[in-house]
């Protein structure tokens, strides 16, 4: 459903037109990929040693939630008492670039989903079990493993007339200015990427490797709750985990971390 | 639920020096952090790692609270039979958890 | 925010103490204890807890140390000179040593300037070990020097250290 309200909204060719027309709005910054400024993952910004975390699936502590996931993916589960695998089968060719391409549009919801609420919907409705809580140990664990599977694809989010309005959304999220320091997501991350902001340097804001292991959380977390970390500490009201703003948001930063990697599961500081 | 992971070479030489990695799920509360209440919240950490060799030590160490969360080693040691080798973790509230890997020697 | 000082509000003669300790000259007497240290993250940043007094920190080598001379060399301590987040800290100690059954490092003991307690880890090792060579990942509470004393099997006692700058992270999650 493509909404009318402005011309420059109304196609795929557009997008770009609209990327510069936010530009005009926050004030001289360039969104990446339109001046073709280079697109770099966290992990290049990250010290040797942090690296060397991620690279060493044998010292990287987000494979413990990984090792978990394996598990809990053939555990049957619900009232209908089957387990991931019962109908997916070995996740690591049926979940092979699935994380790669989340958030997906859901057609029964009318809107994307990410891959937390894809994993409660088939909870749900395949398994007649109940939600997993988002941050808790289980659903952290079952998209780390899923997650996994797509280590090393490119990231590849699929916009279409469908999912073209929620990208807009996110786009605009990501664009305005909010909180009590009044700063857009843009002003750090396209416009202040490399500059430091205390002791840690400022990434480019690529969801490449969710979840992840955060030596600051002393644990693995969500995008979600990084977006919610961020806001915080904007002094912005931070959406709820699972709000549509947060889905929106994380379809806009895959799609323009598309092409990127996956990592998962990374370590950042 | 995986708790450890313990990684050395599938197979190695005799004599040859090869390296261990253990890796552990574990807050290690430090006992010095407080809740937003202001509580202190105890501490609960692992205290003692030991790695055996076909149940010879070849490896201990004392863990403090200043050892990070989901505690992570890495030791050698000299290459002499196939077999087992294990590693222990113990500490606060009882806390005791063996993890084990295989290796094949040349 | 600019890194921390590695001054202690009392001077630099704490620090100095620490050091001196860890490079073989046992001072005797106490210091007053050094001003609090940030901690890492998580709840409760509110109250830091202070770092551990000086004699506390004396105490601990001499516990493992007794009153054998230290002598400077022969220990490597390699940390990242800046540490990205103190809550995990790659650290990785070796032992120049043949690691053999009549010349072996048995213990190598890790020492901490400004954490609320000065051990930080102990290895025991032994010639089977093959290299004296551990790594782990530790937590340190503010910039500072971390110390190695090392046990060789002839008895003797031999140290390196290393000074490292840890800062914050930039944004706190907590409400």
């Amino acid at each position: 459903m493509i909404r009318g309200f402005t011309v420059l909204r109304s196609s795929g060719i557009a997008l770009l037109l609209a990327a510069a027309a936010i530009s005009a709005s926050t004030a001289g910054i360039a969104p990446l990929g339109v001046d073709k400024t280079p697109r770099r993952s966290g992990y290049d910004f990250m010290g040797r040693e942090t690296r060397a975390m991620q690279d060493d699936d044998a010292a990287n502590p987000g494979m413990l939630w990984v090792l978990d996931g394996e598990a809990l993916w053939s555990r049957k589960a619900g009232a209908a008492g089957r387990s991931c695998f019962d109908c997916h089968g070995d996740a690591r060719s049926s979940m092979k670039g699935v994380a790669a391409r989340y958030p997906a549009f859901d057609a029964a919801r009318a809107r994307p989903v990410n891959l937390e609420q894809r994993i409660n919907i088939c909870r749900s409705e395949q398994q007649n079990a109940p939600p997993l809580a988002y941050e808790s140990k289980d659903l952290l664990a079952l998209t780390a493993y899923v997650g996994r599977q797509s280590r090393g694809l490119p990231i590849a989010i699929a916009i279409d007339e469908r999912t073209l309005p929620f990208l807009d959304a996110g786009r605009e999220t990501f664009n305005r200015r909010q909180g009590q320091l009044n700063l857009s997501c843009a002003q750090c991350h396209d416009g202040n990427w490399g500059k430091r902001l205390a002791g840690n340097v400022i990434p480019q804001a690529h969801p490449t490797g969710y979840p992840l292991y955060r030596l600051e959380w002393q644990g693995v977390g969500s995008l979600q709750r990084r977006l919610r970390n961020c806001l915080v500490g904007t002094r912005t009201q931070a959406y709820d985990f699972g709000a549509t703003e947060l889905v929106d948001l994380e379809l806009f930063l895959m799609w323009r971390a598309r092409g990127m990697k996956i990592e998962t599961p990374a370590v950042r500081p | 639920m995986a708790r450890a992971i313990v990684n050395v070479p599938a197979s190695a030489r005799r004599g040859e020096i090869i390296e261990i990695k253990a890796l552990v799920a574990h807050d290690m509360e430090t006992g010095f952090r407080r809740t937003q209440l202001g509580a202190l919240i105890p501490r609960n950490i692992i205290t003692d790692f030991v790695c055996t060799y076909n149940g010879a030590e070849i490896f201990r160490a004392e863990f403090y609270p200043a050892i990070a969360a989901n505690p992570y080693l890495a030791f050698t040691t000299r290459v002499t039979e196939s077999g087992t080798i294990a590693c222990t973790w113990t500490g606060d509230n009882g806390y005791s958890l063996t993890e084990s890997a295989a290796i094949t020697v040349a | 925010m600019k890194p921390k000082s590695t001054r202690t509000s009392t001077g630099i003669s704490s620090r100095r103490e620490f050091l001196l300790a860890a490079g073989g000259v046992a001072a005797g007497f106490a210091l007053a204890p050094a001003a609090p240290a940030q901690t890492g993250s998580g709840p409760g940043r509110s109250s830091p807890p202070t770092q551990a007094s000086a004699a506390a920190r004396l105490e601990a080598i001499h516990k493992v140390v007794g009153t054998a001379p230290i002598n400077k060399g022969k220990v490597t301590l390699d940390l990242p000179a800046l540490v990205e987040n103190g809550n995990g800290v790659p650290l990785a100690v070796s032992v120049d040593s043949p690691m053999t059954d009549a010349e072996y490092v048995k213990a190598i003991h890790v020492f901490s300037e400004k954490n609320p307690l000065p051990n930080v880890v102990s290895f025991h090792l032994g010639p089977r070990a093959g290299r004296a060579s551990v790594a782990t990942r530790v937590r340190l509470a503010d910039t500072q020097t971390v110390v190695a004393i090392c046990e060789l099997s002839d008895g003797s006692f031999w140290s390196g250290s290393v000074d490292v700058v840890v800062t914050l992270a930039a944004c706190t999650e907590e409400l």
